[in-house]
């Protein structure tokens, strides 16, 4: 597993998985993955359909049981935790999935003040304005009232963005932030991604296979391939990087897979 | 978070000193609030603060818009790089009357 990343000893890691392995059923899908998360960086994970990083930032979420293996978040291994730990563990962290996962019985407010009412004590003037302020920073200004089915897809996005950093969480994660957004929604939303890191000191970790996204707003970028990662490195370590399968994936260029005929014969006459 | 007060230049000077998030925010508010229903005027000092979050802000916000409803003077000073970013961020550093010395005030 290849970390081209100069060396770092003495840097801070506020997320480390340590030889992840997870299977769905009998099929292994994360192969022995090695991640360090540097505070206040941006990781990007990269990987075409069914490279397992989604599965792998469910994992770093604690939504997956892995089989082996360690998952560090703020020194302390996820896996290990009760329910309880866990619940506390996750006020540092804020998630925006891909599809939005807004309650659609709810307004925009109330979908974004969720969290503070499940986590805080706060007053609800200071969550009121908080609401408000979030709302600002992602453009969507007067749009408390709206419910989820009045908005687009790419509103959708940002409210889940709002929801996801309204604790202003020390982590957070994205599952595919441009997926199906015109490209100047999808630059603005690169730039207020980075906006966050550099106001709040966010660490934050994205999944994405959008590359011009990925190369705008990566400090470092892993690249996963069939559970496995190929490098993990600067945007120019993973643009010079000379393995077929990054390139591959970089020049979107399909897989070449050699045919087994007997197991291909095998596959589609099998009993069952 | 620490909280000290001073009283200079006809206001009442808060800073908050150290981490202002989620959880010492309210205490954050609370005493800004006390201070403007004193009738005073007030400013709040943020050279010292290293991090404060959104629920930090929010009670800046407020605490504005009092002063602003009561015809009290209420301002910004020296606010540190940290607090900067933030109010940056929520777009609040050309909201508030901001002061980078008590001197600027009385000119």
């Amino acid at each position: 597993m290849p970390d081209v990343s100069t060396q770092d000893k003495d840097i801070e890691h506020v997320i480390r998985v340590e030889n992840l392995v997870t299977h769905f059923g009998d099929r292994e899908i994360l192969h022995n993955v090695n991640i360090n998360v540097r505070k206040g960086e941006v990781m990007v994970i990269m990987g075409g359909s069914g490279s397992g990083k989604t599965t792998l930032l469910r994992h770093m979420l604690g939504l997956h049981q892995a089989s082996s293996g360690s998952i560090y978040m703020l020194g302390q291994d996820i896996t290990q935790l009760s329910k309880k730990q866990m619940y506390e563990m996750r006020r540092n962290m804020g998630v925006a999935f891909q599809g939005g996962a807004l309650f659609s019985s709810m307004t925009v407010a109330e979908n974004i003040q969720l969290p503070l009412y499940e986590h805080t004590s706060l007053d609800d003037m200071t969550i009121k304005i908080m609401t408000r302020m979030k709302l600002e920073v992602v453009n969507l200004a007067g749009f408390e009232d709206l419910m989820p089915s009045e908005l687009s897809g790419g509103m959708i996005k940002r409210v889940a963005l709002a929801r996801s950093i309204i604790m202003d969480p020390r982590l957070l994660f994205f599952d595919e932030p441009s997926a199906g957004l015109d490209p100047v929604v999808s630059a603005e939303l690169d730039e207020l991604i980075l906006r966050l890191r550099d106001a709040m000191g966010m660490t934050i970790v994205i999944v994405t296979h959008e590359l011009d996204s990925a190369f705008r707003i990566a400090d470092r970028i892993t690249v996963l391939d069939q559970g496995q990662i190929l490098i993990t490195g600067s945007v120019e370590d993973v643009k010079n990087c000379d393995n077929e399968r990054v390139q591959n994936l970089l020049n979107r260029k399909p897989k070449d897979e050699d045919i087994d005929p007997e197991a291909y014969l095998q596959r589609l006459t099998r009993e069952g | 978070m620490e909280i000290k007060k001073r009283n200079e230049a006809g206001h009442s000077i808060i800073s908050l000193i150290g981490e202002v998030d989620l959880h010492y925010s309210p205490r954050a508010r609370e005493e800004i609030l006390n201070t403007l229903k004193d009738k005073q005027n007030v400013l709040i000092d943020l050279s010292d603060v290293s991090y404060i979050d959104s629920s930090g802000i929010a009670s800046l916000v407020e605490g504005y818009q009092l002063s602003k409803k009561a015809g009290q003077s209420f301002g910004l000073l020296n606010i540190s790089n940290a607090a900067m970013q933030v109010l940056k961020l929520a777009r609040l550093d050309s909201v508030f009357p901001i002061y980078s010395n008590i001197d600027e005030i009385q000119n």
